[in-house]
């Protein structure tokens, strides 16, 4: 495999007296949806704008399919796809204009009309933009990014907004990018959509990395232990938390075969993604270092 | 890689249709002064001196309206809905881009002048222009002015439901002192002078002695270098203030 589409090594970035990126490190591998992962204001954008050319940093290494994204290469720029959190549009244009347009920009455009039936825009392709609905123009964003056949795809939450239906649809095509080898470098803060489409995230809270790894590994961690919960003889129900409920199952069931009889509502469970999430944002532990996941690629 | 000329010719193509599908802005560009022409012509016809006045008055106004305010406008609401940060991020190269809204300016403008000199010539007794090479290099020197310190202006705007106020605090104003609707030269000699500090006298001025008195371009030298100078500085404050992104505020 080649280098990685994205390398990112200590960066900072600061206005005035604010840090809004406080020393982050990572790497996107080719083919990789890779997902960062945060509340509001923790500089997942500022990150992503970095890369994308949009922002100066204020330190640290940052390599996107080899360029430096700061001096803005034209031929990385034809080679990349942006989802902006909030790009405006013409109002006048209609989609099918707009997608033929976007690809006269680039060297080597797909087929618009392939990619306004991707977006499932087709029953719009001769409506005006200020005529489309949110979910809509959030749809002809993503049509834009693709018309260019990028290799790297940015989407800056790109469902925020959305209703149920409209996210699983965006969904499918975020997954059918994947499919085609594509590189994805996804930001959201719902935590069921880095589950679903990320092959790993980034937990991002004030401006730092708190974890990195697959979502399951995430998990399963070494900050998060399992929980094993039974009913016991006299119908209480016991929890306990452990490392490693190996031992904790054995001793639980053979005692309870020693008898003849059964553990009641026995269940080993590990914490979600969720879990881990809530754990880390909370705001006790914003200045606290935990240590991260080691990334596994 | 397609390259930057062609893509500027896309994108201008792509302006131009944008252009005549929205009413307002056609109507800002066009209409108005056309109007304003008309009604103005009506009440002093058979004054040819007033007539005088008021077409070249009339096409300085519409090269001001075309760039300046229209570029403003234009470039707040384009700041402000994200539209320039989402072309920044293509292979569309920035020149390419600010090429095309210039020329979109600048082809309004012609637009503009053309209908303006040809009712002139139609309704209004100032028959056609004198000095077509004056007039061409008073309309170009004019739109690459007013152009520049649009966009500079454009700077200065926070958002674009601000945008009509801080355009037309500078539009209405300098219109009445730069001898639009009557000759500067009669005003009061403070106004006056203000007026002569300003471009716009100086684009009038020479559209004047292209199409009415006959001042040659060696005579409207002067006014020229006016020009210049205002279009030097604004170029400079276009490009040195100029932001892809809405302001944060």
């Amino acid at each position: 495999m080649s280098s990685p589409a994205i390398e990112v090594r200590d960066l900072r970035k600061s206005y005035g007296t604010h840090d809004a990126v406080r020393g982050i490190d990572f790497e996107v591998a080719r083919g990789e949806v890779f997902g960062l992962l945060g509340p509001n204001g923790a500089g997942k954008t500022t990150t992503v704008e970095v890369l994308e050319g949009y922002r100066d940093r204020t330190s640290g290494e940052v390599s996107v399919l080899g360029f430096d994204p700061g001096t803005r290469p034209r031929e990385l720029r034809s080679r990349v796809g942006i989802v902006l959190q909030a790009g405006g549009m013409y109002r006048f244009v209609t989609v099918r204009e707009a997608v033929t347009h976007w690809a006269r920009l680039y060297p080597h455009p797909r087929d618009v009309e392939e990619v306004i039936a991707v977006a499932g825009l087709q029953e719009k392709a001769d409506a005006r933009v200020r005529t489309l609905s949110g979910g809509q123009a959030r749809r002809l964003d993503l049509a834009l990014a693709l018309v260019g056949d990028p290799e790297l795809i940015f989407l800056d939450e790109p469902t925020t907004g959305f209703d149920p239906a409209a996210r699983r649809a965006a969904w499918d095509t975020i997954r059918s990018l994947r499919d085609l080898g594509k590189t994805v470098l996804l930001t959201t803060h719902y935590l069921d959509e880095a589950q679903e489409l990320a092959d790993r995230v980034a937990i991002i809270k004030a401006g730092r990395i708190l974890a990195i790894g697959r979502p399951a590994e995430l998990g399963v961690g070494a900050l998060t232990r399992a929980r094993v919960t039974w009913r016991d003889e006299d119908g209480r129900v016991q929890e306990r938390e452990v490392e490693d409920p190996t031992r904790l199952v054995h001793d639980l069931t053979a005692a309870a075969l020693a008898h003849g009889g059964t553990v009641a509502e026995l269940t080993v469970s590990r914490p979600s993604l969720e879990d881990v999430y809530l754990e880390l944002t909370a705001d006790a532990a914003a200045d606290a270092p935990i240590p991260p996941v080691p990334a596994r690629a | 890689m397609p390259d930057a000329l062609t893509l500027g010719w896309h994108q201008y193509r792509l302006e131009r249709r944008m252009f005549w599908r929205n009413p307002s802005a056609a109507f800002f560009n066009f209409v108005l002064p056309l109007l304003f022409l008309f009604l103005i012509g009506a009440i002093v016809s058979g004054d040819q001196d007033a007539l005088d006045v008021i077409v070249p008055g009339i096409a300085g106004m519409s090269v001001l309206s075309t760039t300046f305010s229209a570029l403003a406008m234009n470039l707040v609401f384009l700041r402000e809905q994200g539209v320039l940060k989402r072309m920044r991020g293509t292979p569309l190269p920035s020149g390419a881009y600010l090429g095309a809204l210039a020329a979109n300016a600048v082809t309004n403008a012609a637009i503009q002048v053309t209908i303006v000199v040809v009712s002139g010539r139609l309704f209004f007794g100032t028959g056609w222009p004198e000095d077509y090479l004056e007039l061409v290099v008073f309309v170009v020197a004019g739109v690459a002015c007013l152009a520049a310190l649009g966009v500079a202006y454009s700077h200065l705007i926070p958002n674009f439901d601000s945008a009509p106020a801080f355009v037309n605090v500078v539009f209405l104003p300098v219109i009445f002192v730069s001898g639009v609707f009557f000759d500067a030269e009669d005003a009061p000699a403070f106004l006056r002078d203000i007026g002569r500090a300003l471009p716009l006298t100086h684009v009038i001025d020479g559209l004047s002695g292209a199409m009415v008195t006959g001042a040659s371009l060696a005579d409207n030298a002067g006014s020229l270098g006016v020009i210049a100078l205002w279009g030097i500085g604004g170029a400079v404050l276009a490009i040195r203030g100029f932001s892809w992104d809405a302001k944060r505020s």
